[in-house]
């Protein structure tokens, strides 16, 4: 559907779903919570693979790369994780909102 | 989520189906709710299931607390569909930058070599006279329509069925003495002026476009900004 922009919102489910057809290992990261001002909002998407490959966004791009890693073990164990990242949070020094905001990202595998 | 789950919940984008995923923070559990049948591990109660109801009908998705546990409701809005009438130059840039924004886009015009699928490559062609293929299309409260031919005689029975329908956007480009003499035309048809308010013309917001891709650009904009007018100045202030 857009070839201009790989990986805009829409196509993050089509991608995932594609990923899991071609025999990858699929995790998927959903904007659960905001509070403040945070760059996406709430239901934004982000599909990452077994080998840390990902489209869409759940961030400006502030906490994605943490999102991958805890993918990573998501799709290890099966198990699934609600990440929380905000300013007040210890990892906002490594990983955190430039805006100031607050957000819970779910993340669970595709079975 | 089972990948059966997430294939359903594609048909049913693809079928221009609403549909809301619902998933159990804590255990993981989830379910689809998709043509009013729900499958999945996950039990809804009545309280649960008014609240998904309540987000399909916001179009948006939400956290809501269901009985001491976290749950999180995804929906799926289909794209906003987008038919432009004429194959110019400008619609052919208002083809790709409405596509990008997500708009679903189908092109309407009789002539055959405007509308051509090597001018047009990924769009929806149409090539009946614009209001039957505006009827084919099936105008709903998720359809836009511009009108660009600049011609009357096709961009005129385009804009007589878009006011007779529920479209949120019709644009129809075009001078003020061009719109003014429109106006006059059509309301010697029989329309009132307050359906003739509901175009907008000249098309687009005022931001000073001159070429066709900037034309494109303020055309996207004005269909953006009045989609979402109670989304207008958050972060602003």
């Amino acid at each position: 559907m857009n070839d201009i922009v790989p990986g805009i919102d829409d196509d993050v489910l089509s991608t995932a779903a594609k990923w899991k057809g071609e025999g990858r290992e699929v995790a998927l990261a959903t904007v659960v919570t905001t509070w403040g001002s945070s760059p996406r909002p709430v239901g934004s998407q982000l599909a990452v693979d077994g080998d840390g490959n990902f489209l869409g966004s759940v961030s400006a791009g502030c906490v994605e790369s943490a999102v991958v890693e805890a993918a990573a073990e998501v799709i290890a164990d099966g198990k699934p994780k609600l990440l929380e990242f905000g300013i007040g949070d210890d990892q906002a020094w490594e990983v955190g909102l430039s805006c100031g905001g607050n957000i819970e990202i779910y993340v669970e595998k595709v079975e | 989520m089972k990948a059966g789950t997430l294939l359903a919940a594609l048909d049913a984008r693809e079928a221009k189906r609403q549909c809301a995923f619902v998933t159990d923070l804590e255990s993981g559990a989830g379910m689809l709710l998709a043509n009013g049948k729900a499958e999945g591990a996950l039990e809804i109660g009545d309280a649960l299931k008014a609240e998904v109801d309540a987000a399909l009908a916001k179009g948006q998705s939400r956290l809501v607390e269901d009985q001491g546990r976290r749950v999180f409701i995804k929906v799926l809005v289909p794209a906003h569909r987008l038919a432009i009438v004429g194959a110019g130059h400008v619609s052919q840039y208002l083809t790709t930058i409405a596509g990008v924004a997500g708009f679903d886009v189908t092109v309407i015009d009789p002539r055959t070599l405007y509308a051509s699928p090597e001018r047009f490559p990924g769009a929806t062609i149409n090539h009946d006279w614009p209001d039957d293929a505006l009827i084919a299309f099936g105008l709903d409260r998720n359809s836009a329509v511009v009108t660009l031919s600049h011609d009357p005689k096709l961009d005129e029975p385009a804009l007589a069925t878009a006011l007779k329908s529920d479209a949120f956007y019709v644009g129809a480009l075009g001078s003020r003495k061009t719109q003014e003499q429109r106006r006059e035309r059509m309301k010697a048809e029989g329309f009132t002026d307050a359906d003739l308010d509901r175009i907008h013309g000249p098309v687009g917001l005022d931001i000073g476009a001159l070429s066709p891709a900037e034309i494109a650009v303020s055309i996207v904009a004005e269909m953006i900004d009045v989609l979402r007018p109670e989304k207008k100045g958050y972060g602003k202030s």
